[in-house]
């Protein structure tokens, strides 16, 4: 058959002659190029102390966003946690009563809102589906902690902090 | 006298004890900084400065874990294995001359436990007896996978010692003697066997990597087929003590090697030295030297590791049969031919 193109390459293997079957001059080359090695520049990142540079669009903890007067995004649809493909997201829905406008944009808001950080693998489908750009996965890499209910993130830790208080 | 002997040879054995104790800890801090370094990483940096107490976060840990025995072992036995494996690793470094006889407080002290007349023989004894508890321990277990890797280690070293062996009787041939002090003295200055005897230490130093079980030997707890290989059930402290076993005979195996090849505690200039520094400073220098020969085997047994993959099994048994041991009948052969030719010139 006709080759396709010409990119094919026949590799000619050959037998070892002696010096290559002695293996020792072949041995002594890849030592000398992993004690070159030795002098590299590390790659190491020492992690809490230096973080490595993150992409622009990289997905980290999710924050439950604010409006410009400071009133919460979310409006408790349940579109994130319908698209969430781990399951990783519950929310309570409740509704706003007189004098709350300030915190909740909507008349509904999320009483509460929870992210199962150990479920969820960041895919990023929530920020996607939610039709109020409530939900962003801008923040840091989540914590290592020692207990599982630890990694339950309720609104105490994902909605973010009023404009005053920045 | 008889009691400042005694009391001479308590602190001595004490010494030693401890020190190679020390250098076999600091091993696997040093194993794991050069692998890190040969991989671009930096290694354990955490604990103290530059990662100095990891070996003790590390024994730490090790005290700490759960020991289980199977239920289904021979329990004796299988405490008996690493404790066999410890042992044999300890007592090896007793016939090494560590220098010259030193002078204190008016005594001349020397710096060997015992100078015992067949020194190679005992350490070649012992290396051996250490493959007893990685067989013990691996056949206590009950686990086909530990089974395998303790019947690997078992034909590994038989293997390998009959060419280490020959190897030996070519730097008999040598030498004219089986004490290692007497070997030690012989290269005074720079008269090292390894220029009379290069293809003898090749060999001795690739039958060393086999019976340490370190990499590209180290079939016996090789991870990819087996598991974790003879201590797959081993747990906690007595895990370490097979990981320490494995340290310490490293370093029994760099002390022997520095010692019969690469001069022991000689070094070029050392009468000048000596003079320079009196009987006291002068073989303590030495004992420098030696230990500065030994760290530098280490890290060759190290920097091989971490450059050199695992042989296979067939591969092994090839290279052992029909290569080092041939090799090592002709390194015998052209040795006697060139000794008997010298005597007669």
């Amino acid at each position: 058959m006709e080759p396709l193109s010409n990119r094919k390459k026949v590799l000619e293997q050959k037998p070892m002659n002696f010096w290559e079957r002695l293996y020792l001059p072949a041995i002594f080359q890849g030592m000398g190029i992993t004690f070159m090695h030795m002098f590299k520049k590390k790659e190491t990142i020492f992690y809490p102390e230096v973080e490595r540079e993150f992409s622009e669009n990289w997905r980290g903890l999710h924050s439950l966003k604010r409006d410009e007067n400071g009133a919460e995004r979310c409006t408790a649809c349940g579109l994130c946690a319908l698209s969430c493909p781990a399951e990783a997201i519950t929310m309570i829905a409740g509704e706003r009563q007189k004098g709350e406008e300030h915190l909740y944009r909507e008349e509904k808001y999320a009483a509460v809102y929870e992210i199962n950080m150990l479920r969820c693998i960041f895919c990023g489908l929530c920020e996607e589906a939610c039709p109020k750009e409530a939900i962003y996965l801008d923040g840091p890499i989540v914590p290592a902690d020692y207990l599982r209910k630890d990694f339950i993130y309720g609104k105490d830790k994902l909605v973010e902090e009023p404009i005053g208080s920045l | 006298m008889e009691l400042a002997f005694i009391i001479e040879k308590f602190i001595l054995i004490t010494v030693i004890f401890s020190v190679s104790l020390g250098v076999a800890a600091y091993s696997t801090l040093a194993e794991r900084k050069i692998a890190g370094y040969l991989q671009d990483r930096v290694g354990p940096s955490r604990a103290g400065w530059g990662g100095m107490f990891q070996p003790l976060a590390d024994g730490l840990k090790m005290f700490f874990k759960e020991e289980i025995i199977p239920a289904e072992s021979s329990k004796a036995l299988f405490i008996l294995g690493p404790s066999l494996a410890l042992l044999t690793a300890c007592i090896g470094s007793a016939v090494i001359p560590w220098g010259q006889d030193v002078l204190i407080a008016d005594r001349l002290v020397s710096l060997q436990v015992t100078d015992i007349n067949v020194g190679i023989l005992y350490i070649f004894g012992v290396v051996s007896l250490g493959v007893y508890g990685i067989m013990i321990g691996g056949w206590a277990s009950n686990n086909k996978f530990s089974l395998m890797g303790a019947v690997r280690a078992a034909s590994q070293s038989i293997s390998y010692e009959i060419p280490m062996g020959l190897s030996i009787i070519a730097l008999l041939l040598a030498t004219n003697t089986l004490s290692m002090k007497e070997i030690a003295e012989q290269q005074h200055g720079a008269n090292w066997n390894i220029l009379y005897q290069p293809l003898g230490f090749l060999i001795f130093l690739v039958c060393s990597f086999a019976e340490t079980n370190r990499t590209p030997f180290d079939l016996p707890e090789c991870e990819t087929e087996l598991v974790g290989g003879y201590h797959t059930e081993y747990s906690g402290f007595k895990m370490g003590a097979f990981m320490f076993a494995e340290y310490l005979n490293m370093f029994l195996a760099s002390a022997v090697m520095s010692t019969l090849y690469f001069g022991g505690y000689n070094y070029p200039g050392m009468d000048w030295v000596n003079e320079m520094t009196g009987p006291t400073i002068g073989p303590l220098i030495g004992m420098g030297v030696l230990f500065l020969k030994i760290f530098v085997f280490i890290f060759f047994f190290m920097w091989v590791r971490w450059t050199v993959p695992r042989f296979r099994y067939d591969q092994l048994m090839n290279l052992g049969w029909k290569i080092l041991i041939p090799l090592a009948i002709a390194n015998i052969v052209i040795t006697g031919v060139v000794i008997t030719f010298v005597d007669k010139l």
